[in-house]
């Protein structure tokens, strides 16, 4: 595991998992489907875009690092795409966001003396 | 050397598999796609880090590809069905 890019596409790969473990726990965690669409498309499509990159600096300058580049940057035009095909669909057939119960309507409430 | 890959591997296959409690759970049908989808595409990841760890990425890259050309289609009409059936149980 000699070479700089060696080093850097193992760095990139590693920082691109930590991405995909926090856009994994945002799926679970967030509270409404409108809230787990930005874990699912933004950061899994940076996380991904991230570890493809890494291993195509680890590949270096050949054939195959380019068709792993093309990955790359098919995902990060595809991803966001199919993610908000899923929220249009949801938003379609009349899904409404989840609004947190203390807003600032009631919070105004509480606020009067 | 490679107990760092394995811990790398480990770590990516609890990524993958985090989705499936969503898959499981979510309420509406809205979210099981949601899962998939997001399983599909760190799938992708996966699969080209397997191809690196077996020497043959020419292979594993075309397979990536083609992975992620299906998922996307296909979380896009899945999307667009349900947009027209509705997503009440």
């Amino acid at each position: 595991m000699s070479g700089i890019l060696d080093i850097v596409g193992y760095g990139l790969v590693v920082l691109g998992l930590a991405f995909m473990l926090v856009g994994s726990v945002g799926i679970v965690r967030l509270p409404d489907f409108f809230a787990r669409t930005h874990a699912a498309s933004k950061v899994d499509t940076v996380g991904v875009s991230i570890v493809v990159v890494g291993v195509a600096c680890i590949e270096g300058f050949s054939l195959d690092g380019l068709k792993v580049l093309l990955a790359a940057f098919f995902v990060v035009m595809t991803n966001p795409v199919a993610a908000h095909a899923l929220a249009r669909a949801a938003a379609l057939t009349g899904l409404r966001p989840w609004v947190r119960p203390d807003t600032a309507d009631s919070a105004r409430e509480k606020s009067d003396p | 050397m490679n107990y760092a890959l394995t811990i790398l591997l480990v770590l990516f296959l609890v990524a993958v598999l985090i989705p499936f409690y969503r898959l499981a759970k979510g309420p509406t049908v809205f979210d099981r796609l949601l899962s998939v989808g997001a399983i599909g595409s760190k799938a992708i990841a996966l699969i080209l880090l397997i191809g690196l760890l077996y020497d043959r990425l020419g292979m594993f890259v075309d397979i990536a590809l083609a992975y992620a050309i299906l998922s996307f289609i296909g979380t896009v009409a899945v999307a667009e069905y349900f947009r027209l059936k509705g997503g009440e149980e």
